[in-house]
C-alpha cells in the first residue's frame, strides 16, 4: 500500500458505513396490537433500556420511523391500516414480526385472523414466543442490526434483490379447512 | 315479586306466551309477531325500563331443537333490579324481525350486531349495517355452518413485497 495515511483515518466501504449509521439508530414504529406490545414497552422502559441498542426512540408516526415491529395478532380488518403504515414508512425499513401471533396467527386460527403478517408484508426478523420475553427482542435487534451491517448497501441494493426472490411456498400457501373460494393460487415461477 | 306479576300479565294479555322460571330468573317465549307489542307492553306497564342486551344463538344441529335461531332480549327493571329473558324463534329463509330501535335507542348497536354476526335482518332498523366486520364481508360467521377458518377472507388481499412500497 503506497498511500500514507493519518492515524485517525480509516479507510472503509461506503456501504458498510452507511450501513453502521443505519443500524445504530433504528426508530421503532410501535404496531402493538396485545399483550406482545406490553412486552415491548417492557423492552423500551428503564429496566431493559433499548437505549443501549440505539433503537430508543418510538415513534408513533411512520413518517419519522424505519424499523416496524408487529407485536400481537393482526385481523383481516387491521391488515389494510397495517399494509398503509408499512408504504408510509420510508426506505431503508426494516419489519421485526414480534411474538407467535404475528408470526403465525398463534392460536387463533379462525375466518378473523390473519395467519402471519409475512403473507402480506415483507418481514426480516421473527421473534417466537407467547409473548416473547424483552430479552428475545433484544436478541432480534440485534440480530436485525447484525443483518444490516453484512447486507447492507448505500443505495438499497438488498431490498430489489429481496424483491426479486421468489416467495417462500409454506408462505404463499395456507390448508384452509372447509372451502376458500376466494383463495386464488399465485403461480409458481421456475427458478434458474 | 315485579317479575311474577308481570309474566302473569303476559301470559293473560298475549295468548301462546310460554313462560318458566330457571334458577329464579323467569323466562319468556313469545311469537316473533308479538315480540314488539311484549317488549313495550313489559317497559311501558311493568318498568322493564332498561334493555340489558339482544343476542341470538344458532341451534343448527342442536340436540332436540326445532327452530334454528333463538333471539334473545334481556330487560330489567332499574328499581328492583328484577330480569327477565325474552325469547322468540326465527328460521331460516327469511329470518326478520321488527326493530325495537323506536323503544330503545340503545338498541341500535345491538341490532347491528346481531345482524353482522347472525344475519337476522332487523325490520324498520334506522342504519342497518355491519358493526365489528368489515363492510365487504359477506357472510355471517356466527352461524354455526359457517367453517371455523372462514372461506378464505384472511387471505383476500394483496401482499406487498420488498421493492413496493
Amino acid at each position: 500500500m503506497a498511500i500514507e495515511l493519518p492515524d485517525n483515518v480509516m479507510v472503509s466501504k461506503l456501504d458498510q458505513l452507511a450501513s453502521w449509521c443505519r443500524k445504530n439508530s433504528l426508530w421503532p414504529m410501535p404496531f402493538a396490537t396485545a399483550c406482545c406490545g406490553i412486552e415491548l414497552m417492557a423492552t423500551g422502559a428503564s429496566r431493559h433500556d433499548l437505549a443501549r441498542f440505539g433503537a430508543e426512540v418510538f415513534r408513533f408516526s411512520p413518517r419519522q420511523c424505519d424499523l416496524m415491529i408487529v407485536a400481537g395478532r393482526v385481523v383481516m380488518k387491521m391488515l389494510p391500516v397495517l399494509q398503509r403504515i408499512w408504504q408510509q414508512m420510508h426506505e431503508p425499513k426494516w419489519c421485526i414480526s414480534m411474538g407467535a401471533c404475528a408470526s403465525t396467527g398463534g392460536v387463533f386460527d379462525t375466518y378473523a385472523v390473519v395467519q402471519g403478517i409475512d403473507r402480506f408484508i415483507p418481514v426480516d426478523m421473527y421473534v417466537p414466543g407467547c409473548p416473547p420475553r424483552p430479552e428475545q427482542l433484544i436478541q432480534a435487534i440485534i440480530d436485525l442490526q447484525d443483518k444490516i451491517q453484512n447486507e447492507g448497501t448505500i443505495l438499497g441494493q438488498e431490498f430489489d434483490m429481496a424483491s426479486r426472490q421468489q416467495p417462500k411456498r409454506a408462505l404463499v400457501e395456507l390448508p384452509v379447512l372447509g372451502q376458500s373460494p376466494t383463495f386464488v393460487r399465485p403461480p409458481l415461477e421456475v427458478r434458474r | 315479586m315485579i317479575t311474577g306479576r308481570a309474566v302473569d300479565a303476559l301470559t293473560a294479555r298475549f295468548p301462546g306466551v310460554q313462560s318458566d322460571e330457571f334458577r329464579g330468573q323467569a323466562r319468556v317465549v313469545v311469537h316473533p309477531d308479538s315480540l314488539h307489542d311484549v317488549l313495550a307492553f313489559l317497559r311501558d306497564e311493568h318498568q322493564f325500563q332498561l334493555l340489558i342486551d339482544i343476542t341470538c344463538v344458532d341451534y343448527l344441529h342442536y340436540r332436540d331443537a326445532t327452530d334454528r335461531y333463538g333471539l334473545v332480549y334481556l330487560l330489567a327493571t332499574l328499581e328492583q333490579g328484577a330480569r327477565v329473558t325474552v325469547r322468540t324463534w326465527l328460521n331460516d329463509p327469511d329470518p326478520v324481525i321488527a326493530t325495537v330501535t323506536d323503544l330503545w335507542s340503545g338498541a341500535d348497536w345491538l341490532e347491528r350486531e346481531v345482524w353482522d354476526m347472525f344475519g337476522i335482518v332487523f325490520v324498520g332498523h334506522p342504519d342497518l349495517r355491519r358493526i365489528l366486520l368489515p363492510d365487504q364481508f359477506t357472510s355471517h360467521p356466527l352461524r354455526k355452518d359457517y367453517p371455523l377458518q372462514g372461506r378464505g377472507e384472511r387471505h383476500n388481499f394483496t401482499a406487498i413485497r420488498r421493492g413496493e412500497a
